[in-house]
């Protein structure tokens, strides 16, 4: 497994939660000019889409670019639905799967 | 503080176009290349203020509009990648820039010779998805399915109008393929240099006076130490 070897554990298996917790938080605070102690609050029930003012459509765009330049990931058309954008913790759950399928 | 200056068209013709200067005929000159679209909307403001800087550390700055954008009053559906990027680099000349300095999707277009101090580049398919995306997401919300793939399908034989922009199929296949230039005279500047949110992710157009400052010690840095 020579692939697995030269690219270290955290390409193989993704980078860890918590890793990720972080980054996306700083991604939704730099896309919807949020605070930092906002964004620190985010737990797996906070709501986003319909619940965040600033997270209009446009913003959704603005988001989900900056996602896959900042993960390294692709997102299609077909996985943007009501479920990963409801909750923090769906967007959560959605980065982690496609950051283990890259 | 405006002047015209003679922008060469993908056709071979010539367009007056504006361009703010900061002139003084001082020895080091920058070439702000301007960014595309919607980020020079929502940079603009931010780099006039680091010119501003710079004019004040001793260096000349000049920001060339682009035929299609800004001002001018060239049709943007007949403009492409390559003509925009051989406008720089005559932009280059007759302004007699010494140094480049681009933000963001502004890296596309750098001129082929000019050291450059470059912050953020944007690869130009990452540009389109993001444009392409904002379609989509509308025509979602509007209530009519529009799938990506299909669109580019089309922008690539017929252009494509994102989020008001009018893009001709040549720009359409010139942005799938567009990358940044580097040089080894480059300088790249990391985000952790500048600290504090990218203006460019938020919806509205925002200025920050400190990263203004933080970007214009960095590029007079080197132009000051580089020619």
């Amino acid at each position: 497994m020579q692939t697995a070897q030269s690219t270290a554990g955290t390409k193989a298996t993704g980078p860890s939660r918590m890793e990720l917790d972080t980054t996306l938080k700083a991604i939704l605070r730099d896309v919807l000019g949020l605070g930092e102690d906002q964004v620190a609050a985010f737990d797996a029930e906070t709501g986003l889409f319909g619940h965040l003012p600033e997270l209009d459509s446009m913003a959704v765009a603005g988001l989900l670019t900056e996602m896959e330049d900042r993960l390294d990931i692709l997102i299609e058309d077909e996985d943007v639905d009501g479920e990963m954008l409801e909750t923090y913790g769906g967007l959560l759950a959605f980065a982690e799967a496609k950051t283990v399928e890259t | 503080m405006f002047v015209e200056w003679p922008a060469s068209l993908p056709d071979g013709g010539v367009s007056g176009e504006m361009a703010l200067t900061f002139d003084r005929a001082r020895e080091r000159r920058l070439l702000v290349v301007p960014p595309l679209f919607e980020e020079h909307n929502k940079l603009r403001r931010q780099l006039v203020a680091i010119m501003r800087n710079l004019d004040r550390a001793g260096f000349d700055a000049v920001l060339p509009d682009l035929p299609g954008l800004n001002e001018s009053g060239e049709p943007l559906e007949r403009q492409t990648l390559s003509g925009w990027r051989h406008a720089i680099d005559v932009a280059a000349t007759h302004f007699g820039a010494t140094h480049a300095f681009a933000l963001r999707n502004a890296a596309l277009l750098l001129p082929e010779r000019l050291p450059a101090a470059i912050h953020a580049p944007h690869k130009g398919a990452q540009l389109l998805r993001g444009m392409v995306r904002a379609r989509t997401i509308a025509a979602r919300e509007a209530g009519r399915e529009e799938r990506a793939a299909d669109l580019l399908q089309t922008g690539r034989e017929a252009g494509l109008d994102l989020s008001g922009w009018s893009l001709g199929p040549q720009m359409i296949r010139d942005l799938e393929n567009a990358d940044c230039r580097i040089l080894e005279t480059d300088r790249t500047i990391d985000p952790g240099e500048i600290g504090g949110a990218p203006l460019w992710l938020r919806a509205e157009p925002g200025e920050d006076a400190s990263q203004a400052a933080a970007l214009a010690e960095i590029v007079a840095a080197f132009m000051g130490a580089q020619r």
